[in-house]
């Protein structure tokens, strides 16, 4: 059964035929060629696939695209400014927070929508939020020392522009 | 440490902004226009007769556009011992092998065609662990072991399980036991583990109607693949080319051969299209490769002054259904049986048996994880039984200078510094004062540590090549064919040539991902060899391409070209820096005043060749290691003694890894390392129930994630120059994964008293050992 809808990512209308049972990841990657969202269970278990859908983070190989209609959904090619990094990219470089980079899109979600709803989160509650989001490269540490970072670096920002 | 203007720095990951952007692109993020995409069909049992296969009904499907079996495609694979079938072929070998693959119009009809497909099995007797394999009379799984080829370095046994042994023999072991003060006899265990990479496997193929061959793919290994390819195909080199996107982690499971040639069968029933296959992470558990299970029986001999006289050690590695690649692994644990102590009389026997189980192969740490935990163990044990300081009974025992160790190598003060890794570990934990007692009388507190060495497993003909390509501008693009899995090897290699160019790094390029048809050959990416290996080769290239340079200013300035040098920006007269031509100038060619040019485009090429030897043999004793890598790890734990549970407060790692070319990749293949081995002692275990894995998810197979991080972790670094490394560098990649699991079997003993011989040490295995202590 194919169905005419329309997704709302990254602040752009996109109407998209799909199947009724597309996950919202595969028609994000598959028909609106938004790749940076990954496929790495297809379970809902590691986090390789977060987006932010509506103002959370989520897997969103567990979401069926036709119940995204009307959502407002945020991948990391909609986090990323159009001529520079966000600072959570920077930050993520900067510590060497990055190996394989499987992982990556799905941390830098999390920690986007982490940051957002606190902005200077304790050690204990960043290993929280992004427990869902498996990697096997890190062992973490680069990571949380670069969300804190992050968190500095946004906080400044934020300092400057009052 | 010398003054270098590009090393012990942290440039930057050079491929940092492709990942954090989402730009960068792995397998699964290919697409071509009239792809076909494909599924396969895997044995639901472990060991059993195919009596038929029916296709038809799949084959008549709408959108179906090739089905493929053994009856079609009966080649074989594999990279030391060819005895795997690309689909079961006769019988199947173990739950989840391939039987047939589809290619359809979409992954929908290629999974409803493939459900379709039927099978009639008669079940076979089950060959379901190391016992089963190597018992009188035993069933077994590959009767025709005999017929397969291999490499000479390797002893299969005719009319058994067994695919290779490896023979260790050093000193005189009857004369070492006699002379020994006390004996030690013990067993210890370890099941199959999963690499986990992120990112699933994959493959893109496509084999034109003129033969050629084109395949991408999740590889570690872009030529090796190329060369076993063309083997199981029957094709040339030239008509195969493998291009190798990035690769989202791979910790060995992407080595060698694994899941590309059901995308060249495919291929090749239905040429001249695209073929894509991506594995669901269910099928990365079943049909990759995995860790070989182990069983270790130590036996040691002491002499009355704590030194280590005698050894006699037998490991049996489980290596599944199907050998290949793993038949190495059972060499490489073999030569090193003994781990980095100085022992005059050795006897090892190092064997790999098939069984029904999941398919072993290379593994970070290929071996070393699985001896160091029999070996580290056993000392430990050893150590308290003598009322010894275990660090103390590790710093008299170990290979120093002078030594000689298990395979006859001379140990030199450039080989690394065991002792002072001891030493760095020892000053983190604290050692030998007792932890801090913590409030509440049935938590008890420990500590623990346990040494390593690595080389990197190779054949002695495991070559590297490298290409530095002046631009015109005299920046540089350097091409080499070491894999990015996640290492850095991109960022640790472009600061090898910028410093050897005597130029910052940001004037460098570095080409990167490999393309067979293009890229300088690479052996593979694995053994931690790539930042050594790679690196020599690239040092090598630029000092071709300098050589041209100064072959062409020698003419221009009326020099010989040994009085010139080059620095970053210009080739001039040694003592006369005045007298110079600026690179620009000579790098695309020398122009004289009168239009009339010589010289041209320059680019350097480098390879590198580890000098190294086959082994005896009979006794195990030559040069197979190019280096070796020390360390040593440490652990401190409590135990609730009420429920067994286990919270690690500290762990510290400390390696001699020779001059630190970028402190913080380095520092993240240690710590991630240190992390993957926290796993494989706490939390992992492929779990079989009738010859069937039982957890092949990640609900039922955990890896650590952010919440199991312990309280502490530390990296150390020691730093002996390798005199046969890139600047003085050595190994890291695997070493940080292999004690840890010792080390923290170490500090529960010292906790609460109770020795566990099987991992995982898990809160259970801890509770009921408290129990039969009790």
């Amino acid at each position: 059964m194919s169905k005419d809808i329309t997704l709302n990512v990254n602040g752009i209308d996109h109407h998209v035929n799909i199947q009724g049972n597309e996950t919202l990841l595969k028609v994000l990657r598959d028909k609106l060629g938004l790749t940076a969202a990954k496929e790495g269970c297809g379970a809902g278990e590691c986090g390789a696939c977060a987006v932010i859908y509506n103002g959370s983070p989520a897997s969103s190989c567990l979401i069926l695209a036709i119940e995204a209609e009307g959502v407002e959904i945020l991948t990391l090619e909609g986090i990323t400014p159009k001529d520079h990094l966000h600072p959570i990219q920077q930050a993520f470089i900067d510590k060497g927070a990055v190996q394989c980079g499987f992982c990556t899109p799905g941390m830098i979600v999390t920690t986007y929508s982490l940051l957002k709803s606190n902005p200077d989160p304790t050690e204990e509650e960043i290993k929280k939020a992004i427990s869902g989001n498996l990697c096997r490269c890190t062992g973490y540490v680069q990571i949380i020392e670069a969300i804190r970072e992050a968190a500095r670096r946004l906080k400044r920002s934020k300092g400057r522009r009052k | 440490m010398k003054n270098y203007i590009n090393l012990g720095r942290d440039v930057n990951r050079l491929d940092g902004y492709d990942k954090v952007s989402g730009n960068a692109k792995y397998i699964a993020d290919y697409e071509f226009p009239g792809m076909l995409y494909a599924k396969v069909l895997r044995s639901p049992h472990p060991h059993a007769e195919i009596i038929s296969i029916n296709t038809s009904a799949a084959e008549k499907m709408e959108g179906v556009i090739a089905v493929t079996h053994s009856g079609k495609c009966s080649h074989k694979m594999g990279l030391y011992l060819v005895d795997r079938p690309v689909f079961a072929t006769g019988k199947v070998r173990f739950k989840g092998e391939p039987v047939a693959a589809v290619a359809a119009l979409t992954e929908d009809i290629a999974a409803a065609a493939i459900k379709k497909i039927k099978v009639r099995y008669k079940m076979l007797p089950l060959v379901d662990n190391i016992e089963d394999a190597l018992k009188k009379n035993a069933t077994l799984v590959h009767p025709d072991l005999m017929k397969y080829s291999y490499l000479p370095i390797y002893y299969p046994k005719k009319g058994t399980n067994i695919f290779n042994h490896f023979p260790l023999r050093k000193g005189d072991i009857k004369k070492g036991f006699k002379q020994s003060h006390k004996i030690y006899e013990n067993e210890f265990t370890l099941p199959q583990i999963q690499h986990v990479p992120m990112e699933p496997h994959g493959a893109l193929a496509k084999w034109d109607r003129n033969d050629k061959l084109t395949v991408y793919s999740s590889v570690q290994s872009p030529f090796t693949l190329r060369n076993l390819l063309r083997l199981a195909f029957g094709l040339s080199h030239k008509d195969v080319r493998v291009i190798a996107p990035y690769v989202g982690g791979g910790f060995g499971g992407k080595a060698g051969i694994n899941m590309e040639p059901l995308a060249v069968a495919l291929a090749k029933e239905a040429k001249g299209k695209w073929i894509k296959l991506i594995f669901s992470r269910e099928e990365v558990f079943l049909g990759t490769t995995v860790r070989q299970a182990m069983r270790a029986r130590v036996k040691t001999g002491i002499s009355k002054n704590g030194r280590i006289i005698a050894e006699d050690i037998e490991m049996v590695f489980d290596g599944g259904a199907y050998a290949e690649y793993g038949t190495n692994v059972v060499r490489a644990a073999g030569y090193t049986c003994i781990g980095p102590y100085d022992i005059e009389n050795v006897k090892g026997d190092t064997y790999g048996v098939y069984t029904n189980h999941l398919v072993g192969g290379a593994f970070r740490g290929f071996g070393h994880g699985e001896l160091h935990w029999a070996v580290e163990s056993q000392m430990d044990i050893i150590a308290n039984d003598l009322k010894m300081d275990p660090a103390e009974f590790r710093r008299l025992n170990v290979l120093k200078p002078g030594s000689i160790n298990s395979m006859g190598e001379k140990i030199t003060k450039h080989t690394g510094n065991m002792v002072a890794c001891i030493d760095a570990v020892a000053k983190d934990l604290k050692w030998g004062k007792s932890s801090k007692k913590p409030a509440k009388p049935y938590i008890k507190r420990g500590k623990g540590l346990a040494v390593l060495e690595k080389a990197p497993a190779m054949p002695a003909n495991a070559t590297s090549c490298a290409r530095v390509k002046f631009n015109e501008d005299a920046t540089v693009i350097v091409h080499f064919s070491g894999m990015e899995i996640g290492q850095g090897c991109i960022t640790a290699l472009t600061q090898i040539a910028a410093e050897r160019l005597k130029m910052d790094v940001s004037k460098l390029h570095a080409a990167g991902l490999p393309d067979t048809d293009f890229s300088p050959y690479e052996w593979q990416t694995v053994a931690s060899r790539i930042t050594w290996a790679v690196g020599n080769a690239i040092i090598n290239a630029v000092d071709d391409a300098h050589a041209k340079i100064k072959k062409v200013a020698a003419k221009v300035l009326k020099v010989k070209t040994s009085q010139l040098d080059i620095d970053g920006e210009k080739v001039f007269v040694i003592g006369n820096k005045r007298k110079s031509i600026a690179l620009p100038l000579i790098i695309m060619g020398y122009q004289y005043p009168d239009g009339h040019t010589i010289g041209g485009p320059v680019e350097g090429v480098g390879t590198f060749t580890p000098n190294l030897t086959n082994l005896d043999a009979k006794t195990g004793q030559g040069h197979a290691a190019a280096e070796w890598t020390f360390g040593c790890e440490g652990a401190e734990i409590e135990v609730d003694t009420r429920t067994g549970e286990m919270k690690i407060l500290n762990l510290v790692g400390a390696f001699d890894l020779g001059t630190v070319i970028n402190p913080s990749t380095a520092r993240g293949q240690i710590i991630g390392g240190m992390i993957q081995g926290l796993g494989s002692a706490v939390l992992e275990e492929l779990k079989y129930k009738d010859g069937k894995i039982a957890n092949p998810s990640f609900v039922d197979y955990k890896i650590p994630t952010a919440a199991d991080l312990p309280d502490k972790i530390k990296h150390i670094f020691i730093q002996t120059p390798d005199d046969g490394g890139p600047f003085g560098a050595r190994a890291i990649g695997e070493h940080p994964m292999i004690s840890i699991p010792p080390a923290i079997a170490n500090a529960i003993y010292d906790a609460i008293g109770v020795r566990i011989k099987a991992l995982p040490l898990t809160d259970e295995k801890i509770l009921s050992s408290l129990k039969e202590k009790k």
